[in-house]
């Protein structure tokens, strides 16, 4: 074998054992920091993938939703100016939404109650034909399941279709039935004609569906106001000013155009944002300290240990060797360790960790699987902010301490 | 066995597991873009404007929909008591005018 590779072996071996001798603190030291990967590593893999989830599933969004605001508030928008939209230059169509929230006293819980407009999307590939399927049947997971079971028309009134997360939390299926008390303290007792799949429930957990009579009925709408208008532009690339000029032309409205929503759900998770900024600094301090513990200065017992090796012949060269291997030995266990837990954490268990702080108050949440979308870029800076400082902070103060003369070395241990 | 062994074998295994698991990701984009694809659609066809994250509040439910005012709806400075609220940031380039 090479001289050279047997020699960094014969080190690796040595400072192996000699990482073992102070087991106790060597080993403390590879969990917290396997801790700080996987919590670094965990904050980027979720957020890396939902960002690109929301950017791929948004893309379908409204090119612009106009709503109008009082006093600074999202109200309800009047039909009249549907008209006034339209007579705009460039704008295609003007299609008006109804939804709202509803507050479910009995699991403490918000839905949100909407009127499908009409279809959109009718390939094949993409838009089904309602095919309720039965909760109750050992098949339902079949590959051929439809993945949602409903094509985008308005359920019949007196019927809903709800969302996974809804069934789930009441418990209720295709052909039950869910009251809900209406504006005036009616009770609607409205029938379920089908429920959306569990696979779509990163956007339809909470959703109901209901038809538009059904909705003025139970909220009070008067049939002159919607909830908010969508407009589409003959040219997408004059969406901006489309906006704009519904903007001069309503000055109570606000258009929201879809490259917006697209930026929130990019911003979302932002390293600036509260609970990340928390979790950065407080793994870049735990990071800090690790690198001011090896950086200030080597131990009584260290030191020693350096003098004996220079003593019985090593080299100042050696002894750095020695440090780096120790330094590169538990920065590259842990950086691998925290980035293979990071990955099993949010791809396979859904995120379980972060799952209470993301859930927060809701008592709704959704049970959704994320793609795992893996950013290479991202794991190399992780690498190189973790395992590079680290090495490096190691060998610094070992650099200092090696090119004294052994005998001082031994001398001023204080042990 | 020697220790340098044992450390190269370890680390050489958990190299290989984690390019299995960059692997695994990269196998499992295929599959899942026929779900993503039909979760598009159904965004597409009831005109969905936001993913159904947090539901404890109506900004957070709708994030893109949020009032300009929002978190700090009836204060500027009201504290925000929703945790979600701490995840998110408000969209602060507004290009619509």
């Amino acid at each position: 074998m090479n001289p050279w590779i047997e020699k960094q072996r014969y080190i690796i071996d040595f400072t192996i054992s000699s990482l073992l001798r102070r087991k106790v603190k060597n080993i403390g030291l590879l969990a917290l920091y396997t801790l700080i990967v996987f919590i670094l590593a965990s904050t980027m893999f979720f957020t890396y993938s939902i960002k690109k989830e929301a950017k791929l599933i948004l893309q379908g969004s409204p090119e612009i939703v106009v709503q109008k605001i009082v006093a600074g508030r999202h109200d309800l928008f009047p039909v009249s100016y549907i008209d006034e939209i339209k007579a705009i230059r460039g704008v295609a169509d003007v299609e008006s939404r109804l939804w709202g929230y509803y507050y479910d006293s009995l699991v403490q819980a918000n839905y949100t109650v909407m009127t499908p407009s009409r279809v959109v999307d009718t390939s094949q590939s993409n838009a089904r034909t309602t095919v309720v399927v039965d909760p109750n049947d050992l098949h339902a997971a079949d590959v051929n399941k439809p993945l949602y079971d409903y094509d985008g028309a308005a359920p019949e009134a007196g019927s809903i279709v709800i969302g996974n997360g809804v069934a789930r939390m009441r418990e209720i299926g295709t052909g039950d039935y869910m009251p809900f008390m209406s504006h005036d303290g009616q009770i609607m007792n409205l029938k379920i004609a089908g429920r959306l799949s569990s696979e779509s429930e990163l956007v339809s957990s909470d959703l109901i569906l209901v038809n538009g009579t059904d909705f003025r009925k139970l909220f009070g709408i008067d049939d002159k106001y919607v909830t908010d208008v969508i407009v589409t532009v003959k040219n997408p690339s004059e969406v901006s000013m489309v906006a704009s000029k519904i903007k001069k032309k309503l000055h109570s409205s606000r258009p929201i155009i879809r490259e917006e929503i697209l930026r929130t759900y990019d911003s979302i998770f932002n390293w600036r944002g509260g609970m990340m900024i928390v979790i950065f600094s407080a793994a870049v301090l735990a990071f800090v300290i690790f690198a001011w513990d090896k950086a200030s200065g080597l131990s009584a017992g260290e030191r020693r240990e350096i003098g004996i090796l220079k003593a019985v012949g090593w080299e100042t060269s050696d002894v750095i060797q020695m440090k780096f291997w120790e330094g590169a030995m538990v920065s590259l266990t842990a950086f691998f360790s925290g980035v293979i837990l990071a990955y099993i954490h949010v791809f396979f268990t859904g995120s379980a960790v972060f799952e209470p702080a993301l859930k927060g108050w809701s008592a709704l949440y959704p049970n959704f699987a994320l793609t795992p979308f893996v950013n290479a870029e991202q794991l190399t800076t992780l690498f190189f902010l973790t395992v590079v400082p680290y090495t490096v902070a190691t060998i610094v103060p070992i650099w200092r301490a090696a090119t004294i003369d052994p005998d001082t070395a031994m001398r001023h241990t204080g042990e | 066995m020697r220790n340098s062994s044992i450390f190269f074998l370890s680390i050489l295994s958990e190299a290989v597991l984690l390019g299995l698991l960059l692997t695994h990701a990269s196998f499992s984009e295929a599959p899942q873009s026929d779900t993503l694809e039909h979760k598009a659609s159904l965004v597409k066809n009831l005109r969905l404007t936001d993913l159904c994250l947090f539901t404890e509040a109506r900004y957070t439910r709708h994030l893109s929909q949020a009032d300009l005012n929002t978190a700090f709806q009836d204060h500027p400075l009201s504290l925000e008591h929703f945790p979600s609220g701490s995840f998110t940031q408000p969209n602060l380039e507004n290009k619509a005018p």
